[in-house]
């Protein structure tokens, strides 16, 4: 009994360290990036507004200026930062509407596209390591292991590119404007699940090929196991472990991938809209952005971390 | 007593021999870069035509013997385009790994030998660098610095920094935890000629493979830069540029996307295939 | 009809021949043992009996008859019916032959539902049997538990559960004990004995350690280079042995060569004095004492024993002496040897792992030259006829100059290290497990270089080991080590001839028969 108030004890500070830590990181990006985004050479309001069809004068454009940032900048980081937890963001310099309105028309979508492709990826990941490692045959196992490699070399905007010009000029299976729901979403997805999909089959294959080494398989063997039981119940068990710290990692690349997808396929997303901030220099919108992504990255690594005791025996120890 | 199953015994003694396979080393990775390099560098080599003046009445012609990559829209060889514009894509790439590679690489060494605070402080930075996902934290810095080559370049390489940051210091630590080290300073060394003449050499070794791992992938972010727009300008034939012209004519010439695409994922595969075996003959020296 | 009849069996390693015309015969209830150093092929011997060698090997002819089924020519299918249950394997090492993140009962219960068992309580109350009938108590929260919470020597009785856990009629035990401390291997050995006994099932013991395979074994097998050196009834053998060899393992093995005891020479003034060594590590919040209050002197030019078990502090002990730790409190005072720098110069280091404590980058000259770099001892052309000059004392071959330690043997790397370690010319050497790791042939000999090295040069060791009878063979004084005590310091003589601490004795008792 004393014994499990202590261990609750541990895993309550384990779990508010980490969870500090992760707001620590949070902060830092935030601040860095609105540091970096205040250097800028480039003038978002002059670029919109000195246009002479607008017709303002200077004095015009400072108070217009000021409405954007006003006081101190010690005190304007301040607000910003209050905003931020309150989750306002702002105003888009670019269109003047709320920061949180453009986010939200385009969240939604981007998070339809992304979680589709992350666990097609997941599938297509775990196929290929799977029968890569399983198979007996040499070159079955060569050809189907050096696929992620493959996948990881193939610039994501040239493969949805390659996709359309496939399934939609050639084969004429999927309609280039128009067509339903789903039917938009099924290149997209496609496009950014594979380059998720190979960092996440080669940790998979490797840490099953090096699990495969460790003492204990010889034993499950000699049991009398079959190859597909040990790889199964045993490996693939052990191998998890590593390929989900992969995984947690990928988040970024999914991120990216949907800029550059929703850019191909003509998608109004987050991808979308941060295109559209940077060639803008509307800063409020990327620097919302970029935290919203790093909170996101921060998260889903968090839940990996604090997943792995629950998997791993050796760690509940440990943490 | 504990004999961590004798290492020369018989079940290690297969995985000791080398593969014939893996003896050759990726030959055919390393000719792929040689042929691009030598693309950069002798261009009038490979190709007679002009990357830049068109013909107009050779315009959107597929590839044949005269034009092995076919023309584009305004009648230029797309050939002559991809082997000229591999110096962009070339030195671009050399850029960012240099910026990753020397920013990261120092970040990780001085946190991993200085240890302590410093070393909890470089690791929370570099935490940060890597929670912002590489393509926005490049689009942050292109928005800071403008858009073209060098700042592309710039941009991927500060993307790359915290991957080198962190493998250079988990080397450093794990080669400072080694009984080789210990017995260096039984041996009377101090901490400069110890750091030096045994955790340098050591640890080095797959930061290596990172580099040239981060080659290819410098070059795929590169190209993506350039064909969102951020990258080099029209009409500089960039790999990912030539990508983008294509798209207006994917309906009807699908040679203008696809080899140029063929070509960065050939570059790509064969700097990851040298990364691979740069770090495997890594693995048996450290054995 | 014997048991198991192996007939000239020859196995590959992509195509290189590693067993051949390897031919034996195990009785029903029979103990037999293969005897062999590393690379002699004996756990690939009894890897081909139940087909499972890795993927790059293959048997290439011969026969294995269990019985009257030649299981060379079966499938791997038809395999995994015998595998588990007409013949068990208790394997090497323990902490790594249990999967780490599956509990101890479901790794017992799983070799019974492979083989047909399905009903969950009949295989839980099976288990929690089998866990009883191997020795270890409270079997409930036993099979609860996973691997990383059990002992070294429990996880090597669920090992051993695992393999009886059909009663099969064969046992095939690879070095069941090798990494296991002195005391607890004796348990174990004990233990498959007595269910040897109870159920009649036979075993075949491959293991490096001749004294464990004279105590234990009716029949031996003596393997060298993938052969059959010699073979017979083990106490014949032991009496009479007829190959050459099997004469060099039998001197060669500290257990079973009674040699005369070193008998200190008359007191000279100490080298070393440790007094009242305090050691504390934090692990979590309570400290941890790995050395509480030890004390012990090393007369000049003598070798004094650090002895125990794992986990009794003799490590930590050694590295505060070459400081490498701080004494939480205590004091080490090595005569004559200066602070700082210099005191690198007095005292030197031998790691136990020759292949860890040599940097693989650097060549053998560089290794040895380091020291004497360090202390900035002459110019390159001196250094340089040190270096010969070393690694000709510790009767290396000069070409191993321009080689790296990849290249070399296990006994050459640790001469090496040895090389390297009198570069500095020291007067205290501190030797970690310094021959641990060796084979027995090769751990004679580097046992006789540092004999010769003490008698021309002086010098004193501190000589660290879990090997009792290494430490009779090489040392003057003993001290031996429990849970970070001294229970027990005297001469070797006195210490083995007449032990007064029941730890002693017990430490004494695991040493295999012949000695005492």
């Amino acid at each position: 009994m004393v014994l499990l108030r202590v261990e609750v004890a541990a895993v309550t500070r384990y779990l508010l360290s980490r969870v500090g830590q992760a707001a620590l990181v949070l902060w830092a990006a935030f601040t860095a990036g609105y540091l970096l985004l205040q250097l800028l050479p480039g003038d978002a309001i002059l670029i919109k507004f000195q246009n002479p069809e607008l017709g303002l004068s200077p004095g015009q454009i400072a108070e217009i200026r000021s409405y954007y940032a006003p006081g101190s900048p010690f005190l304007d980081y301040l607000r910003t930062l209050t905003g931020f937890l309150h989750g306002s963001f702002g105003y888009s310099i670019d269109t003047g509407t709320p920061v949180v309105e453009r986010l939200g028309e385009a969240l939604p979508e981007t998070a339809r596209l992304a979680s589709a492709a992350f666990l097609l990826a997941l599938v297509i990941a775990v196929v290929i390591a799977f029968a890569g490692s399983h198979s007996r045959t040499s070159w079955i196992r060569g050809a189907l292991l050096s696929v992620p490699s493959l996948l990881v070399a193939v610039p994501a905007f040239w493969l949805g590119i390659l996709l359309i010009q496939v399934f939609s000029f050639r084969l004429r299976l999927m309609p280039v404007i128009g067509g339903s729901e789903l039917q938009q979403l099924v290149l997209p997805v496609l496009t950014l699940a594979v380059p998720v999909s190979a960092p996440i089959a080669q940790v998979l294959a490797s840490s099953i090929d090096e699990v495969s080494t460790q003492p204990f398989v010889p034993v499950v063997a000699a049991k009398g196991a079959s190859r597909w039981w040990i790889l199964w119940r045993h490996v693939a068990r052990n191998a998890v472990l590593p390929t989900m710290t992969v995984a947690g990692l990928t988040f970024g690349e999914l991120v990216a991938g949907s800029v550059v997808t929703e850019t191909v396929f003509g998608r109004n997303g987050i991808g979308r809209l941060t295109e559209q901030a940077v060639n803008a220099q509307d800063t409020p919108v990327l620097l919302a952005v970029v935290v919203l992504a790093a909170g996101a990255f921060v998260l889903v690594n968090l839940v990996v971390d604090l997943l792995f005791p629950v998997l791993d025996p050796r760690l509940r120890a440990a943490s | 007593m504990r004999r961590p199953k004798a290492r020369g015994g018989p079940a290690s003694r297969g995985r000791g021999v080398r593969r014939p396979k893996a003896r050759g080393g990726p030959v055919l990775a390393w000719a792929v870069i040689a042929v691009t390099l030598l693309w950069a560098l002798v261009p009038g080599l490979f190709t007679g035509h002009d990357p830049l003046a068109g013909v107009p009445a050779e315009k959107l012609q597929p590839p044949d013997w005269h034009h092995p990559f076919g023309t584009d829209a305004v009648g230029r060889d797309l050939f002559a385009r991809v082997v000229h514009g591999s110096v962009h894509s070339l030195s671009g790439a050399l850029v960012a790994v240099a910026v990753g590679l020397l920013a990261g690489t120092l970040l990780g060494l001085l946190a991993g030998s200085a240890g302590g605070v410093l070393d909890e402080a470089v690791m929370r930075v570099v935490d940060v660098l890597l929670s912002v996902p590489g393509l926005l934290l490049a689009l942050t810095v292109i928005v800071l610095l403008g858009p073209g080559t060098v700042n592309a370049a710039v941009a991927v390489g500060v993307g790359s920094v915290a991957a080198f940051a962190r493998l250079s210091r988990a080397e450093v630590v794990r080669v400072r935890r080694t009984e080789y080290v210990e017995a260096a300073f039984g041996s009377g060394g101090g901490f400069a000629a110890v750091l030096w003449r045994h955790v340098l050499p050591n640890s080095l070794g797959p930061v290596i493979a990172l580099a040239a791992l981060q080659f290819g992938v410098a070059i795929l972010a590169l190209s993506t830069l350039s064909f969102l727009g951020y990258g080099a300008e029209p009409p500089t034939p960039e790999w990912g540029l030539l990508i983008s012209e294509g798209r207006n004519y994917l309906a009807t010439s699908w040679w203008l996307t696809t080899l140029p695409g063929a070509v960065v994922v050939a570059v790509v595969l064969a700097a990851g295939r040298i990364s691979r075996s740069v770090g495997r003959e890594n693995g048996r020296e450290g054995a | 009809m014997s048991l198991l009849e192996v007939r000239d069996l020859a196995v590959s390693y992509d195509g290189r021949r590693a067993v051949e015309g390897v031919s034996f015969t195990v009785e029903p209830g029979e103990v037999v043992a293969v005897v062999g150093e590393s690379g002699s092929g004996k756990s690939t011997t009894a890897h081909a009996i139940i087909g499972l060698l890795p993927g790059n090997a293959a048997v290439e002819s011969g026969r294995v008859l269990l019985g009257d089924a030649d299981l060379a020519t079966w499938s791997q299918r038809r395999l995994r019916t015998v595998r588990g249950a007409r013949v068990g394997l208790v394997p090497q090492d323990p902490s790594t032959s249990l999967d780490p993140v599956k509990t101890v009962g479901a790794q017992i219960g799983e070799v019974l539902r492979l083989h047909g068992r399905r009903d969950r309580r009949e295989v839980r109350a099976r288990v929690l049997d089998l866990l009883a009938r191997v020795g270890l108590p409270d079997p409930e929260t036993r099979a609860r538990q996973y691997p990383h919470e059990l002992s070294g020597g429990m996880r090597q009785r669920v090992l051993i559960a695992i393999a009886i856990a059909l009663g099969p009629s064969l046992i095939i035990a690879d070095e069941p004990t090798s990494a296991l401390d002195a005391t607890v291997q004796r348990r174990i050995l004990d233990l498959l004995d007595d269910l040897r006994a109870e159920s009649g099932t036979a075993v075949l013991l491959v293991t490096h350690d001749l004294g464990v395979a004279a105590g234990r074994s009716d029949h031996l097998v003596v393997m060298k280079d993938g052969g059959i050196v010699e073979q017979g009834r083990t106490s014949e053998v032991l009496a009479a042995p007829r190959a050459e060899y099997t004469r060099r393992l039998l001197a060669d093995a500290p257990a079973l060569s009674a040699r005369p005891f070193r008998d200190p020479p008359a007191a000279d003034e100490p080298a070393v004095v440790v007094r009242d060594l305090v050691r504390e590590f934090r692990v979590g919040r309570r400290p941890f004492r790995a050395v509480d209050g030890v004390s012990f002197e090393v007369a000049r030019g003598t070798t004094h024993a650090l002895v125990g078990e794992s986990g009794s502090g003799k490590t930590t002990t050694a590295r505060t002496v070459v400081r490498f730790a701080r004494p939480t409190s205590g004091t080490v005072t090595v005569t004559g040897a200066p602070d700082g720098r210099g005191f690198r110069r007095h005292v030197q280091l031998v790691h136990q792992n020759p292949y860890g404590s040599l940097d693989p980058r650097q060549t053998v000259g560089e290794i040895v030259e380091e020291p004497l770099r360090n202390f900035g001892a002459g110019d390159r052309a001196t250094r340089r006829a040190r270096v010969a000059d070393l690694v000709e004392r510790v009767a290396l071959p000069e070409d191993v100059l321009t080689r790296r330690p990849r290249e070399l043997s296990g006994g050459q790397r640790q001469r090496v290290a040895i090389a390297r370690a009198l570069a500095a010319g020291p007067e205290l050497l501190v030797l970690d497990e310094a021959v641990s790791a060796l084979d027995v042939t090769v751990q004679a000999q580097i046992l006789d270089l540092l004999d010769g090295l003490q008698r021309e040069l002086g010098l004193t060791y501190l000589f660290i080991s879990h090997d009792l009878a290494v430490v009779r063979q090489i040392s003057h004084t003993v001290s031996v080590m429990n849970e970070g005590r001294i229970v027990e310091t005297g001469t070797t003589r006195q210490v083995f001839t007449d032990p007064r601490h029941p730890y002693t004795r017990e430490l004494l008792a695991a040493i295999p028969e012949p000695v005492r």
